[in-house]
């Protein structure tokens, strides 16, 4: 009987499971269905830029100088005398624009947005305004989801770039003002090592966290019950959900782009 | 007789273990105000959500102007929504949203109306709940029965021949309910406007109401005019009817 039981329980969790899933791929569908109706809705759609991209900034510029920073000294620190100066450039460039840009940027932005999106469209699900806008034959999704989407895949990569310009920035204020090296010699290494793929290579992954931090605060969002705990739930998936996914993402993607853009 | 516009046939719904309609079964003819009776969670508002294709039946059919609502694509389905105007609970303004664009957010989408005419449709809307130059204002900035006027507004913006109500009066003062009161009855006594209101008000249900459906245990208990409601004697109706304490075990 017990034996059972479990099995019903095991059963049921995995079709919950199931179900989520295919609602999330469902989601991505009707947005890519949603895409030629999206100038319909271009004021949304602006809008949603400039919270994702504008309202993103100054966490993102705090963020980025003291990475390049951090990434800098520790680099300093691991070359001991072993390595020339010349490649602390190298090593800071090469690190910010394939990896630490792109993932922490979108680590950053994931807390921030993905949040706000699951909590407004949670609260506007609680409330019956999602329910309003289809009684109006507004279509939610493209009134609502796809505007966040095309937010989150434009703004990201325009967000990242700005971030490894500054962690770069970071980098070179550290290494010129407390680490003795000259900015010559930082700048030099930076350039002789600079390849246009690695920075192509980590806008790429932004485009595709941007689209995991709307795609998971839009799912989380919508799928919302349960008034202000429910919001609150909501919420704390999406982030959880557009972090680990982002991780994850970032795999993958190191294991196509390395072969593709970085080989 | 006035054509059906709204026909529920064998309609059963569950949510989980909870069986909320429980095979019921009703017509409603143009020009009806029928109002849809019971207690809280008894299954009125989920009722009102079929009608509008929010929710569908596990079991059933709901059509509404003739055409059967459950299976039918998504673009059928919003043209037959623009001739359906509802009100909700709580009013459901887009908070994002000055009340005039609230207000003229359907028209907008669906009409080639230009942004004065917009405006002036609006104004016009506003000024008949009641509620002229306050267009540019807030939803957060409105009191509940500013926001349930303003949702009429909306809601009528289309001229709808179908008007839902979910609970128009709840949480509003009296004088306030008998303001929402004497506004359905405006729309409801226009030509062919047909309303369908639910609530557990008595007071505004018999303001407002010319045929009146009891639900109960997802079924429906009742179904007639305000005579019939008042005269009835089953021991549950007569106890909702009156607000008596003791009707409650005969309602569980």
């Amino acid at each position: 009987m017990i034996v059972l039981q479990l099995f019903g329980a095991l059963g049921r969790l995995i079709l919950r499971r199931l179900e989520h899933l295919g609602g999330v791929f469902i989601m991505l569908l009707q947005v890519v269905r949603g895409l030629p109706r999206a100038g319909r809705y271009a004021g949304e759609t602006v809008e949603q830029m400039h919270r994702v991209g504008v309202g993103s900034m100054g966490l993102v510029a705090l963020t980025s100088v003291f990475t390049g920073a951090v990434a800098t000294v520790q680099a300093r620190y691991q070359f001991s005398n072993l390595v020339p100066d010349m490649f602390l450039g190298t090593v800071v460039a090469k690190s910010v624009f394939i990896e630490l840009g792109p993932v922490l940027t979108a680590l950053v932005v994931a807390g921030r947005v993905s949040a706000s999106m699951a909590a407004e469209l949670g609260t506007m699900r609680v409330t019956e305004q999602i329910d309003a806008l289809e009684t109006l034959a507004v279509p939610p999704t493209d009134y609502l989801i796809v505007p966040r989407f095309i937010a989150g895949a434009c703004m990201l990569p325009a967000v990242t770039a700005c971030a490894d310009l500054l962690a770069i920035l970071g980098g070179w204020i550290v290494a010129v003002t407390t680490l003795g090296v000259s900015s010559q010699i930082f700048i030099s290494g930076l350039r002789t090592f600079f390849e246009l793929g690695d920075v192509f290579g980590g806008l790429i992954k932004a485009f595709v966290f941007g689209i995991v931090i709307a795609h998971m605060g839009c799912f989380f969002g919508m799928a919302t019950s349960g008034g202000a705990e429910g919001v609150g739930r909501a919420t704390t998936r999406a982030v959880v959900a557009a972090c680990v996914l982002i991780l994850l993402n970032d795999y993958l993607l190191a294991e196509i782009l390395s072969r593709v853009v970085f080989a | 007789m006035n054509h059906v516009v709204v026909e529920v046939r064998d309609v059963y719904k569950r949510f989980g273990n909870n069986v909320i309609l429980d095979g019921i079964s009703f017509q409603i003819r143009a020009g009806e105000r029928a109002v849809i009776l019971g207690r809280s969670g008894g299954g009125k508002s989920v009722l009102l959500r079929h009608l509008v294709g929010l929710v569908h039946p596990d079991s059933g059919s709901i059509r509404l102007f003739d055409q059967e609502l459950v299976g039918l694509k998504r673009e059928e389905l919003y043209a037959l929504r623009l001739q359906v105007g509802v009100l909700f609970q709580g009013a459901a303004l887009l908070d994002s949203m000055s009340v005039y664009e609230n207000v003229t957010l359907g028209l907008r989408t669906h009409s080639d109306l230009q942004e004065d005419e917009l405006r002036q449709r609006a104004d016009a809307k506003l000024a008949e709940v009641g509620l002229p130059g306050i267009g540019d204002a807030m939803p957060a900035s409105l009191s509940g029965g500013m926001r349930k006027r303003v949702g009429l507004a909306r809601a009528i913006a289309m001229d709808p021949p179908v008007i839902l109500y979910d609970e128009p009066t709840t949480g509003l003062d009296p004088v306030m309910s008998d303001v929402i009161n004497n506004l359905i009855l405006l729309y409801g006594r226009r030509p062919n406007v047909t309303s369908v209101v639910v609530t557990h008000d008595m007071t505004s249900a018999f303001k407002v109401g010319t045929r009146f459906l009891m639900l109960h245990k997802g079924r429906i208990l009742f179904d007639g005019d305000a005579a019939a409601l008042r005269a009835c004697a089953d021991p549950r109706i007569a106890g909702f009817i009156a607000g008596d304490a003791e009707a409650l075990d005969l309602l569980r």
